[in-house]
């Protein structure tokens, strides 16, 4: 056993690296004072252009989508090297990683000329539109209406914690299409133009403070049926395609989240509740030893995954832990760590910047609880599709969506 | 990126479980248990020993396979797992302690049987009292052991204790024929796995290796208790997913509940956690990896509360007839105290898992 790459990875590693350390340096962001977002969209789209004349784009799509055609590890070592760098990517991380891959598997072949080639080159940005405020954890339950008029469909409605919304310029978007139907059975999945008549997009302002995500507002927003991506009543199967890319996308903890070695850290240099250095008492040990087998133990199953697709197999079901663990293994550990610090953990004003992370890390952790499958039903995913138990009793599930909601 | 067993290890694996899943499981413990006396099934035994599952990690030089440590782990797990009626994880760790610290001469004496499975070696840590590896009463004087060692897992019936005595620079390992040596069964609330008590009275001993080399068998034997643990969590988890697919209530499968399914999910995540760094340090043994500490010490406790959580929850969503006495849900329960008592319990290995990150990151200043 051995956590090295194969000689054919080491060589595209090396290459990676040489070509980010030539031209990586000046995209950097700065972690202190991050750029406001015009800026950030700015150098986001310029790195983008360069990354994609270099053939560090699409890595891992079909070649004749403008891809490289290469294996999941390359596209894997190229995230490593360049998260080393601090580049900006994120900007088109849902684009990219969910949208245009079900765009180029569901669209007809003049949507994918048009569409495809431009966001790779990172020309025009692109946003996901699914849940909404009655749809969430049950994402099925769209409420979004898309009526067909002609050659073309007309969408009212609204969907929430879209990120990037405002900077995007297309999204694709999930609506009912036909309420009749029971729920997973009338959707559709569109293409969008978010700086078409009738989008409205609203900034969200979390209860961290931030604004991460939107609110988007449709009002008898015109798609043309050309824009439709996959059959009509489809939606559902549509989406899915579209999640499996974010299951892997939203995995480990977050790069710069506090971990047991911030609570060590920390433990250091405050007392503990009976005397001497907390990182003396019994119940502060066994508190980073906890986290380091949450963090760490998700580090060692993500190094499970990456030596079966090195191998050129599929990771095995042990990968639908990892966000279960780490959003609620960053909450109990900043909360502990908070704890420790006394009334200094809870005062923001002239707060230390250590300590600051760990409010962030608190107030942050509560949405990643959430965020792209809740722990609940990421548990129901291991229950039923790892471990083979029955699905929760749906009564809606059969009946038309127009009987199950007064909408 | 390899991190993951080998396919040969692998192989291994899978015929020992299918064996054992035979020849032991709940239905042998069960024999045992009726007999009132916990088992050793010398059968299965003599035919682990004929497919060279004790010979294993032995050297090809003192009639082994001379395989690594992955296959001790594949072999702890699949035991584990079935609850195997014979001593082999107490074979395993004591064939450790000879391969980190054995003289040619001890490994030459005791490695051949213990190959052949004439030879049941079996670890002493445990003594009335203690709870600290590092703090023992057992002391050696010259080549003489004065004190007792309880409860010893396979004891009965064993020839060779690897025993853990007090000394100068810490404690370190002595071997102790048990020929010459006092041995008495102790009642444990195991009733399938037999302990005994080792009364040590001026007893000869030889030296095995420094007190150094204690410390490196105390990861090496974290590392395969944290696979047998994993085996017994993965058993428990299994039965009790199979028990909520068909077991009705309020009109419908107690799986389709989320109490229930939830806990079933809890059961999976704690066990791959464990498995992920019970894996970091069977590969940390075969590189002699500088993380081997910090890996063992996080597979032991993960592994225990893996064990603990899917050993208790079991018995829970089972419900009643989980509690009676004819349910296989006991096993589990009391092999999970077992597992937690059979090498320093989870505080210990908790407080040494930060002592080894702090170690790392004094040296990394």
């Amino acid at each position: 056993m051995d956590f090295n790459d194969t000689a054919a990875e080491a060589e595209y590693r090396a290459t990676v690296r040489a070509w980010l350390e030539d031209n990586a340096a000046e995209y950097r962001q700065p972690p202190a004072t991050p750029w406001k977002l015009e800026e950030f969209v700015r150098r986001s789209k310029a790195w983008q252009a360069k990354k994609h004349a270099a053939g560090y784009t699409g890595i891992t799509w079909p070649k004749p989508f403008g891809g490289q055609g290469l294996s999941p590890m390359h596209s894997i070592i190229y995230g490593q090297e360049e998260s080393r760098f601090h580049a900006p990517s994120g900007l088109y991380s849902i684009g990219l990683g969910m949208c245009i891959p079900t765009v180029f598997t569901h669209g007809n072949p003049e949507v994918i000329q048009r569409y495809v080639p431009k966001a790779l080159v990172g020309e025009e940005v692109w946003c996901q539109l699914f849940s909404e405020p009655a749809a969430g954890s049950d994402l099925a339950g769209i409420r979004t209406r898309a009526v067909k008029d002609g050659d073309e469909w007309v969408i009212d409605g609204q969907k929430v914690w879209t990120s990037f919304a405002h900077a995007s310029d297309f999204g694709i978007v999930v609506c009912r299409t036909d309420p009749s139907k029971p729920k997973h059975k009338g959707l559709t999945m569109f293409i969008v133009d978010m700086k078409a008549p009738g989008v409205e997009v609203r900034g969200i302002k979390q209860m961290s403070g931030g604004s991460d995500f939107n609110e988007v507002f449709f009002t008898g927003v015109r798609v043309k049926d050309t824009h439709r991506l996959g059959a009509e009543g489809d939606g559902w199967k549509v989406a899915l395609t579209t999640l499996m890319h974010e299951r892997l996308a939203v995995g480990g903890k977050p790069r710069h989240a506090p971990g047991y070695a911030t609570l060590m850290k920390l433990a250091k240099g405050v007392e503990a509740p009976n005397g001497g250095p907390a990182i003396e008492a019994g119940d502060v040990r066994q508190r980073i030893a906890a986290s380091y087998i949450a963090d760490e133990g998700i580090k060692l199953t993500q190094m499970r995954a990456l030596s079966a697709l090195s191998k050129g197999q599929m990771p095995g079901p042990e990968q639908s832990i990892s966000k279960v663990v780490v959003a609620k293994t960053m909450q109990e550990m900043a909360a502990f760590a908070l704890d420790l610090a006394g009334g200094d953990g809870f005062v923001t004003e002239g707060v230390d910047p250590e300590l600051e992370k760990l409010q962030g890390s608190y107030l942050w952790s509560a949405g990643l609880r959430i965020a792209g499958g809740t722990d609940e039903i990421l548990r129901n995913i291991i229950a039923e599709r790892v471990l083979g138990l029955p699905g929760d009793l749906r009564p809606d599930k059969d009946k038309p969506f127009n009987e199950s909601v007064s909408a | 990126m390899n991190f993951d067993f080998s396919d040969d290890a692998k192989t291994l694996g899978e015929q020992a479980r299918k064996l054992f899943g035979e020849r032991s499981g709940p239905a042998k413990a069960r024999l045992a248990m009726a007999a009132g006396a916990p088992a050793f099934d010398a059968a299965l035994w003599s035919e682990i020993a004929a497919l060279g599952w004790t010979a294993a990690r032995v050297p090809e030089a003192h009639g082994g396979l001379g395989l690594t440590a992955e296959e001790s782990c594949q072999l702890a797990d699949a035991a584990g797992q079935h609850l195997a009626t014979v001593p082999l994880v107490s074979v395993l760790l004591a064939t450790e302690a000879l391969l980190i610290a054995g003289t040619d001469a001890q490994q030459a004496k005791w490695l051949p049987g213990i190959a052949d499975g004439s030879v049941i070696a079996v670890p002493a840590w445990s003594e009335p009292g203690a709870v600290n590896p590092a703090s023992l009463a057992v002391k050696a004087e010259g080549h003489r052991l004065t004190g007792v060692k309880s409860p010893v897992a396979d004891l009965p019936g064993a020839h060779l204790a690897v025993v853990a005595a007090a000394g100068p620079d810490g404690p370190s390992l002595w071997l102790v024929d048990l020929a010459d040596a006092q041995v008495e069964t102790v009642e444990t609330l195991d009733l399938v796995r037999r302990h005994g008590r080792l009364t040590l009275a001026g007893t000869p001993a030889e030296p095995l290796g420094t007190a150094a080399d204690y410390q490196a068998w105390l990861d090496r034997a974290a590392v395969i208790l944290a696979w047998e643990a994993i085996g017994t969590a993965s058993a428990a988890m299994a039965m009790t997913v199979d028990y909520a697919k068909t077991r009705v209530a309020f009109g419908q499968t107690i799986g389709r509940y989320q109490g229930v399914k939830h806990k079933c999910a809890d059961m999976f995540i704690k066990i791959e956690l464990a498995r992920a760094h019970a894996l970091h340090g069977v590969a940390m043994i075969g590189s002699n990896g500088a993380e081997l500490r910090q890996a063992a010490s996080a597979a032991r406790v993960a592994s225990l509360d893996a064990v603990s959580y899917c050993a208790e929850e079991a018995v829970q969503l089972h419900g009643g007839i989980g509690f009676t006495w004819e349910s296989d849900c006991q096993f589990y329960y009391r092999r999970n105290r077992t597992l937690a008592a059979a090498l320093a319990g989870r505080g210990w290995w908790a407080d040494r898992l930060v002592r080894a990150l702090e170690l790392r990151n004094r040296a990394a200043a």
